[in-house]
């Protein structure tokens, strides 16, 4: 006898496979299968199924969504990925389709029944428009996807090593996020386009069969609330540390990403988030190793007698890559050095020589004697955290904070040196690595959030941090309205810090104008200032309309350069004196419409 | 209606409101966010001469830094001809290091090739070429490209004619937009372009690109079997007649899309030369009308041939001359390469210089553009780009010669000797790392490979052997490599089809015999390969007909059976 859907508990297509099956089995073979079945049932404590004659599925929509995101190289994907969603759509199913790298990555926790259909570009390679989605995937970002149903129909040619790899990487990477697989994966060769259909006919089947199928019930686990602050800073996973300058260019500014997943903060555009810093540890060694102390001794790093390592203390607690005039006094009472007792009478001596010197360099040109570890609490700074202005909105990614942190290295007093905490980000700071951080509110750089009040922001090189925070956090909200940017940096091709992403925020509106200016692209050093003043009619058009002007980034040049401009551009554009020009930029103070971040 | 106005490719309504070639590239131009143009604007770009691509080595590197692709403008200079002056050499050359990679790149379509310039350059660059009367525009797009023209040293006056036919042929077709002197020389925005009127193009132009070269017997450099339109020289006691009129050739193909393949013209008659320009204008006419305007990868006139047959053609050819061609005159072809070395013409002397793949650079220890700066300095004759990427130094005076001489040797450029019949045979496209449609390495990769085949032809003693070997990144064939005795073209980074069986002369298509294979298994074939041929081949017999005799491939003279399951592939 053979099984049929309505003599049988099975569906259409569990009852074909075992009429495949079935008639090919010997006796003992079958006995075995009985033993085996009947065993494991009593293990995984299965509930026998019903055994109902054809049940005939309710006729129901389904308030699932189904996302089609496509990897497609020469638009064979879209096409198939355009053609489903209009049969879907005609079957009444709520139905987004888009490229993979226009999806935006977050909204992925959201989907519900995900079918992906993708190329395969070179050797494996995912097609141009899906690579972003593809790393993100593959990425420790990656959220788990308990709640998905997928299905993957890849494209591909038969005559590549790689044969259909970017569809058989996403299915195996939505397995192990958790998702379902509501249905095998399909390979096509170049002739995709009837093996295309049979999916495409299947996969709507399946999820017409799944209609109103509830989701998978999760289990939400409630964090135990804690405070983190200044003085209980949350370690910190970062992410990403990316080298933002490209090939070629004479800076090195980076781009960091850190969880802040269980911190429990929040931040607002223009506030920072400050990082406590290790100490490279090669100068902590070497400090170590000049005063023959043993660096497993404790000692007490406060008042109230904490005590740690001579390392450390050495690493984390003290400041060793600067010298202050107070410490260099408070050393010489105890490194019995009598050169360094006659150095601290001369404030002019000292001056010069704290200059770019640290820790190594005092204790080489003025040897301690016998300096005891324990009293270094007396003569040394503690360690300060580093503030960096938050590059990423808290709207769009909640969990995470972005920096951008220009690499300090210098040469001083013929030893290579090197920011504190810039220095820890570049050289020793891989993705999977902590931090220390916490959120430093910035009250005085705050963003108006609406769309009416215009918005002329100005900050080349990092001063253009909070500026991606804020315009970030605006195409969240979907506030558009008119907002301007002035960039600048040493080179277009190098050092346009973001560059695409302020493209994207120009293309979609949220970003109205940008005016960008290289210095040293052309003979003549062109600077932010320079851009403005180009533009003077129209920047007092829009501080006449009410505009809020914002100004980030390098204090002793640009900064006082900027507001220099500013006072031109006013008194030239409303025939104004200086004096009165200056009383229009107080007025603008005043009104919390002139704000500056600067350092 | 040949075309179905419903069906038409994206690209024809592009043409159609482009206002004659202007689209919004001056805006693209002035983007300061950018250093790219948009993508529609870098179609209408090529009728302009230049290529939007950007630095592939580095593009994923700055993807992850969210910087735009390292954009950058290849710049393509039409010479008809490859006739150039010492002004004209020293203008491009200047340009290459002022705003380029500091090379120059001379193209297998007898064309000046500038690399890497940005877009804030390439008004001043264009400016430039045009100041030393030349041009970029129609060196790309859909319209008749650069003319190619036999550099011929050997029978000078035979040159000069057929190249001033060239001339006139390139001039004739030349788009008459005035796009072109708008956007780049500064001139007046003709107000209303509704005056403008392309008489022989129209406002779609063609429907893909045209190409034209001229060869003259016995030398068949050109690949006169390889253009759209192929004209054969005919002499008569070394006095120009006419030209036999070759239709319907084509290189380029699509992987994996048995509808495309690479074709070799046909021959359809005689015209005299009084009448060629006429000829020419009116079989574009024909493509003009009949292209598949559709397909894009269906387009070139090849197919229009093969779909409509060479009988129709001649009759459409003949209502629109007025005239039929008379039967076609015998030729003779014994190679499709160069000869180098010095030769002498009437008074004045000739040196046909090897260079390797076209690319005009400096190395250590090979100074070659640096010489050949030096030499455009003093240097009294002209200089001919070669349809194999190579240069002629034509008409010095024994005087000149010697010191031209002197300088090669002084920045150590090797006399072609020393170079094997294999390398001085070769052909590579640009590719990787600026050619967008690259699949894999051609340029930056053939020289290693044929030092590796040296090795093998040196065991068998055959070093010196005259082998054409031809690498392209892709199918679309900028190296004409569907007609070399042995080919290579990209599939992936590292992997190439391999072919075999194109003749010496050209007149042959070659067929797919290995595909998708690595190094390894390429020197390996290759070993084996040439063993066989240096035990048992015939008196003079040339590899590609010794290959086909041996039924390592079929033979094929006609593009339609490209496909045919090759007998090489397992």
């Amino acid at each position: 006898m053979t099984l049929q859907v309505v003599n049988s508990p099975f569906d259409e297509k569990q009852t074909e496979i075992l009429n495949q099956i079935l008639p090919t089995l010997t006796d003992a073979q079958k006995n075995w299968l009985a033993g085996y079945l009947a065993a494991s049932q009593g293990v995984t404590n299965v509930v026998p199924p019903t055994p109902t004659v054809e049940t005939k599925e309710p006729v129901q929509t389904s308030t699932r969504t189904v996302t089609i995101l496509f990897g497609s190289e020469t638009g064979n994907s879209q096409a198939l990925a355009e053609q489903l969603s209009t049969q879907l759509k005609e079957i009444n199913r709520d139905v987004t389709v888009s490229c993979m790298d226009d999806f935006k990555p977050k909204k992925l926790k959201e989907v519900e029944d995900l079918l992906i259909i993708t190329a395969t570009h070179g050797e494996g390679d995912p097609p141009d428009n899906a690579i972003e989605f593809h790393e993100f995937l593959h990425g420790r970002k990656a959220p788990k996807l308990d709640n998905v149903n997928f299905s993957v129909l890849s494209l591909g040619d038969e005559s590549y090593e790689f044969f259909c790899q970017t569809g058989k990487d996403f299915d195996k990477r939505l397995e192990e996020l958790g998702a379902t697989r509501i249905h095998p994966r399909v390979d096509c060769d170049v002739d995709y386009e009837e093996l295309a259909e049979e999916w495409a006919k299947e996969v709507i089947a399946t999820l017409q069969k799944d209609a109103g199928a509830t989701n998978a019930p999760t289990t939400t686990v409630t964090p135990t609330e804690q405070t983190f602050s200044k003085s209980n800073p949350y370690t910190a996973e970062v992410l990403e540390n990316i080298v933002l300058s490209g090939k070629g260019s004479n800076k090195e500014t980076r781009h960091i990403e850190i969880s802040l997943e269980g911190s429990n903060f929040q931040y607002e555009p223009g506030d920072c988030l400050a990082i406590n810093p290790k100490n490279d540890p090669a100068l902590v060694a070497a400090i170590i190793e000049e005063l023959k102390w043993n660096p497993e001794q404790t000692i007490p790093i406060n008042k109230q007698g904490e005590i740690r390592s001579v390392q450390e203390a050495l690493t984390s607690i003290f400041e060793i890559t600067r010298l202050t005039k107070g410490s260099l006094e408070k050393a010489s009472t105890y490194f019995q050095n009598e050169k360094l007792q006659q150095l601290v009478q001369n404030s002019d001596e000292v001056k010069a020589y704290i200059d770019g010197r640290d820790l190594l360099d005092l204790i080489i040109d003025y040897p301690p004697e016998q300096l005891d570890p324990t009293t270094i609490m007396h003569f040394m700074r503690k360690i300060p955290a580093r503030q960096y202005s938050i590059s990423s909105s808290y709207q769009a990614n909640p969990d995470e904070v972005h920096l951008t942190v220009a690499t300090v290295k210098y040469q001083a007093h013929g030893r290579d040196r090197s920011g504190v905490c810039s220095g820890e980000i570049s050289d020793r700071i891989k993705p999977g690595d902590q931090l220390n951080v916490y959120v430093h509110k910035n009250p005085n750089f705050k963003f108006p959030m609406d769309e009416a009040t215009p918005v002329i922001m100005i900050g080349p090189g990092t001063g253009v941090a909070p500026f991606r925070g804020y315009i970030e956090e605006r195409e969240e909200l979907e506030l558009k309205g008119k907002t301007w940017l002035f960039f600048g940096d040493q080179h277009f091709r190098t050092d346009f810090l973001y560059q695409v992403d302020w493209q994207r925020w120009i293309q979609q509106g949220y970003l109205t104008k940008m005016d960008v200016a290289f210095s040293r692209d052309t003979d003549e050093k062109v600077y932010v200032q320079h851009r403005m003043q180009e533009k003077a009619k129209e920047l007092f058009e829009w501080l006449e309309a009410g505009a809020h002007l914002y100004v980030c980034g390098d204090e002793k040049r640009m900064a006082k350069d900027v507001h220099d401009t500013l006072i031109s551009i006013i008194s030239q554009e409303g025939n104004l004196s200086e004096e009165e020009a200056k009383e229009y930029i107080n007025q603008l103070k005043h009104e919390k419409r002139y704000q500056r971040d600067v350092y | 209606m040949v075309n179905d106005p419903k069906k038409l490719d994206p690209m024809e309504k592009l043409k159609d409101e482009s206002r004659y070639l202007r689209g919004t590239i001056q805006e693209g131009l002035d983007d300061p966010i950018t250093a790219a143009i948009s993508e529609d604007d870098t179609k209408l770009l090529k009728f302009h001469g230049s290529y939007q691509q950007d630095d592939r080595d580095i593009r994923d590197e700055r993807r992850k830094q969210k910087l735009e692709p390292a954009y950058q403008f290849m710049l393509r200079i039409a010479i008809p001809g490859g006739v150039a002056t010492p002004e004209q050499w020293l203008a491009t050359d200047d340009l290459a290091e002022a705003y380029g990679d500091n090379t120059i790149k001379l193209t297998t379509r007898q064309a000046f090739q500038l690399h890497g310039i940005l877009k804030w350059n390439l008004k001043d660059t264009i400016k430039t070429i045009n100041k030393v009367s030349m041009t970029t525009i129609a060196a790309c797009g859909d319209v008749n490209r650069n003319v190619m023209c036999n550099p011929n040293p050997y029978q000078s006056d035979v040159h000069q004619e057929v190249q001033d036919w060239a001339q006139a042929i390139s001039d004739h077709l030349s788009p008459k937009t005035g796009a072109y002197h708008e956007i780049w020389l500064d001139q007046k925005k003709v107000i209303d372009s509704k005056e403008e009127v392309e008489p022989i193009y129209g406002k779609t132009y063609l429907p893909r690109k045209f190409k034209i070269g001229i060869a003259v017997p016995p030398s068949n450099d050109i690949d006169v079997f390889s253009q759209d339109i192929g004209l054969i020289a005919i002499l008569e006691n070394d006095q120009l007649q006419g030209f036999n009129i070759v239709v319907g050739g084509g290189m380029g193909s699509t992987h994996g899309n048995t509808k495309t393949y690479p074709q070799l013209g046909k021959i359809a008659g005689y015209a005299p030369k009084e009448n060629i320009v006429d000829v020419t204008e009116k079989i574009v006419t024909i493509q003009r009308d009949y292209g598949n305007r559709s397909d894009r990868k269906n387009a070139r006139f090849k197919y229009t041939i093969d779909r409509y047959g060479l009988d129709w053609f001649k009759q459409e050819l003949a209502e629109r001359l007025g005239w039929e061609l008379t039967e076609a005159k015998d030729y003779k072809f014994d190679h499709n390469g160069d000869r180098y070395g010095w030769v002498k013409g009437k008074n004045r002397w000739h040196l046909t210089l090897f260079i390797e793949n076209g690319r005009v650079k400096d190395e250590d220890g090979y100074q070659l553009r640096t010489a050949l700066r030096e030499i455009a300095h003093i240097h009294t004759g002209d200089f001919r780009l070669t349809p194999n990427q190579n240069l002629v130094i034509a008409n010095a005076t024994a005087q000149k010669k010697k010191k031209i001489i002197e300088i090669l040797e002084s920045y150590g450029i090797q006399d072609e000797k020393k170079y094997s019949g294999l390398r001085k045979n070769s052909i590579a496209c640009v590719a990787l790392p600026t050619c967008a449609l690259a699949m894999a390495e051609s340029e930056r990769y053939l020289p290693s490979l044929i030092t590796k085949v040296e090795d093998i032809l040196e065991a068998e003693g055959i070093k010196d052997e005259e082998i054409v070997i031809r690498m392209s990144g892709c199918p679309n064939g900028c190296a004409r490599p569907a007609l070399a005795e042995v080919a290579f073209i990209g599939k992936a980074p590292g992997k190439y089809n391999m072919y075999l069986g194109g003749s010496f002369t050209g007149d042959r298509l070659n067929q797919l015999y290995r595909e998708n294979i690595g190094e390894e298994e390429i020197l390996a074939i290759l070993k084996e390969l040439i063993h066989d041929f240096a035990q048992n081949r015939l008196d003079k017999e040339h590899f590609g007909d010794f290959v086909v005799r041996n039924g390592y491939v079929k033979e094929v003279y006609d593009g339609q059976q490209f496909h045919q399951e090759p007998k090489g592939v397992l």
